[in-house]
């Protein structure tokens, strides 16, 4: 699904470098953790692979089902099956959610050369989904993520992963920020989309989502790279030692 | 000095030559606009109230010649909607595509025709509001108006007739150069809803005067044409009783040159007036709303919201007050202008005004400029929308303020869908 080599990534208008070397290999319909200390590269990965401005990549490639993505615009990796949920979703003054959720159904359809969704088919989908994220109805007609709480910006997040289907999902901090009742809806709403070959990289500082999402493989990123790859038994180490002991390890 | 005789002898030159008709009524406020007019002559560059705006090609003697935009197949505005229509092509009124000028709650009648009529309530307001308007700031392109205007309609409103008026501006000519001048007057718990469509002439002049009793609401909605070469200068003088409501919403794209002047006074207690404003340039064409409210007495609310999209070397201006007099306490005003600058050749050029004399009163403004929200471009992209698309997204919300100050879902759907039909063409 998703094959990333040796990749190195700058930022374009600074010589700082924040990737070195990365590699990470995820199966179709494996769900694989990312784990790391603060400012060891995870969002700026997850950043590189969505397409956003400002990053350059000096070397390797990542390859979504053999695609290179670094040749394809940000809305061509959407259309193909990525999804970024965003560690601070972005607010979007003006913009209802509806019309956002529905404008980039569409858009995903039209670029897959499949029909339009009906405006009926589409609400009743929409609520279907809303209903089990717990999002109530004033909460899809407000602006995207505009005076939306932490958790409900998370679990728009969701909402729209859960809309769009995508086959290659990153979560990126999805946890942060929910209660223990959010944190499971959230759990819940990824488990469900679990299966069909869907995979998923889920990018957390925490044990506790990884008990309700079950990961095959968990990483451990330090400093650009990933320094150790394991399975479930890696991030209960973390959590239980932090990460010292394995930075000491590698080096 | 020599500031002054280049007023006058811009007057003159555009006078000469001019013989309106001097009988009745009309002819009595034409005589009377030509006097106040003398004084004032015609603006300049040098004026504070034109200083980001050139008058020149408004004030010169000719029109400068305008081709005819080809709209092709885009739909004009308001088609769907079940209105009574009145139709001037290049300023001229046409009898053939307009329609009954009858309609249950509502006396509308031709300034050609009616300017003879013996007491005719107008005589009271032509002008009038006109000449009110003229301090603290000269006016003079809407005294010429007064004094040569020779078509418009008049406009009685005494019920509440089951559709809006539609005044529908066709032209032509490469060269047309209308005056038109409408009266309005919306009787005591009357409701009018005006619709104004199209560029109307190679160069237009127009005076909208509004006298709205105690009670009465009007509801103004227009959009002047996006002929490329056209230019416009529009006044709207307002009068507002109490707990009458008075909304005007503009929708301007492209023309070379639009000045959009609205003096709007609140004069009764609990009186309400939005006037907004949502603008599109692309290319060489200057915007300018100029706007001036005045609270005269208390509980008042008034909203200005103007809102402008700018690329390719479009230049949008905003020059909006808002004067308190002593005594309107309690008053609520709000005055927003924002540009969104799609380029660096753009510009924006605000002057928010606040002028207070009382001490209970509650009033902000605040003026923005700035490019795009690349985050948010970002974010949209990511979710699969391409590039175009999210950039007309991202433009229809900038608007979307102003838009919602249209009140009629049917109106406003027809504005925006039209917006999303410029949007979309540009998407290719
Ligand atoms: N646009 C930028 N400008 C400057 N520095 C940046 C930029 N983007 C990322 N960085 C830096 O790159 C490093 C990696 O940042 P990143 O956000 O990817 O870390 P992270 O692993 O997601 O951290 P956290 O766990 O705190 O979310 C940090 O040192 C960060 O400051
Ligand atoms: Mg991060």
């Amino acid at each position: 699904m998703l094959e990333i080599t040796n990749l190195h990534v700058k930022l374009a208008e600074e010589d700082k470098v924040i990737l070195r070397g990365l590699d990470l290999k995820i199966g179709a319909g494996e769900v694989h953790a990312i784990m790391g200390p603060n400012g060891s590269g995870k969002s700026t990965l997850s950043y590189v692979l969505s397409g956003r401005d400002g990053y350059e990549v000096t070397d390797g490639s990542a390859k979504l089902l053999g695609e290179e993505l670094s040749e394809m615009e940000p809305e061509a990796r959407a259309a193909a099956g990525l999804f970024l949920a965003f560690q601070y979703p972005v607010g979007i003054p003006g913009v209802g959610n509806m019309t956002f959720l529905r404008t980039a159904l569409n858009a995903q359809r039209k670029a897959r050369g499949e029909d339009e969704i009906s405006a009926g088919d589409f609400l009743k989908l929409v609520r279907e989904k809303a209903k089990t994220l717990k999002i109530d109805a004033e909460m899809l007609k407000r602006p995207v993520n505009v005076g939306f709480s932490g958790g409900e910006k998370k679990r728009n997040e969701i909402l729209q992963m859960a809309m769009l289907e995508p086959k290659m999902c990153i979560l990126d901090e999805t946890d942060s920020g929910l209660d223990v009742d959010a944190m499971k809806l959230v759990a819940d709403g990824v488990n469900a989309l679990r299966g069909a070959g869907r995979s998923f990289l889920v990018i957390t500082h925490y044990q506790r989502l990884l008990d309700h999402i079950k990961p095959d493989v968990v990483h451990i990123m330090a400093a650009g790279r990933i320094i150790k790859t394991g399975g479930p038994e890696l991030a209960l180490e973390v959590e239980n030692n932090g990460y010292a002991d394995i930075l000491a390890e590698v080096q | 000095m020599a500031v002054m005789q280049a007023k006058a002898d811009a007057l003159a030159a555009r006078l000469a030559g001019a013989r309106p008709d001097e009988g009745g009524w009309l002819g009595k406020a034409r005589a009377e606009a030509l006097a106040r007019l003398a004084p004032m002559g015609l603006p300049g560059r040098r004026d504070e109230y034109w200083r980001y705006t050139d008058p020149a090609s408004l004030t010169a003697p000719e029109p400068v010649s305008a081709a005819v935009f080809d709209a092709k197949a885009e739909p004009r505005p308001f088609t769907a909607l079940d209105r009574l229509k009145v139709v001037f092509v290049d300023g001229q009124f046409d009898a053939a595509q307009s329609d009954d000028l009858a309609l249950e709650g509502i006396e509308i009648e031709r300034l050609s025709l009616a300017g003879h009529a013996a007491n005719h309530w107008a005589a009271n307001l032509y002008g009038v509001l006109e000449a009110r308007g003229q301090t603290p700031v000269e006016r003079p392109l809407a005294t010429l108006n007064s004094a040569l205007a020779t078509e418009g309609v008049l406009i009685r409103v005494t019920g509440k007739p089951s559709k809006p008026v539609s005044l529908i501006y066709l032209r032509k000519s490469n060269n047309s150069d209308a005056m038109l001048h409408h009266c309005i007057k919306v009787e005591s718990g009357a409701e009018l809803t005006l619709l104004e469509n199209g560029p109307a002439a190679a160069r237009l002049s127009k005076v909208l005067e509004v006298d709205l009793a105690d009670g009465a609401r009007f509801h103004h909605i227009r959009t002047q044409g996006r002929d490329h070469e056209r230019r416009a200068v529009t006044h709207i003088f307002a009068r507002i009783g109490a707990q009458a409501l008075f909304k005007s919403f503009t929708l301007t794209a492209n023309g070379r040159l639009t000045r959009n002047e609205a003096f709007i006074e609140l004069l009764g207690a609990d009186a309400v007036a939005h006037i907004a404003g949502a603008s599109m340039g692309d290319g060489d064409f200057v915007h300018d709303d100029t706007v001036f409210v005045t609270h005269a007495a208390e509980r008042c609310e008034s909203r200005q919201v103007f809102k402008k999209v700018l690329k390719n070397g479009a230049v949008g201006v905003f020059q909006g007050k808002i004067l308190v007099k002593q005594g309107a306490q309690k008053t609520d005003g709000y005055q927003i202008s924002q540009s969104l600058l799609l380029d660096d050749d753009s510009q924006f050029l605000a002057k928010p005004e606040l002028e207070i004399y009382a001490d209970d009163v509650k009033c902000s403004h605040g003026s923005t400029s700035g490019a795009m929200d690349e985050t948010a471009l970002y974010y949209l992209r990511s979710r699969g929308v391409p590039l175009k698309q999210a950039q007309s997204l991202l433009v229809l919300a900038f608007l979307a303020e102003a838009i919602s100050e249209i009140e009629d879902e049917a109106i406003a759907d027809d504005i925006r869908n039209r917006l999303e039909g410029w949007l979309h063409r540009h998407e290719h």
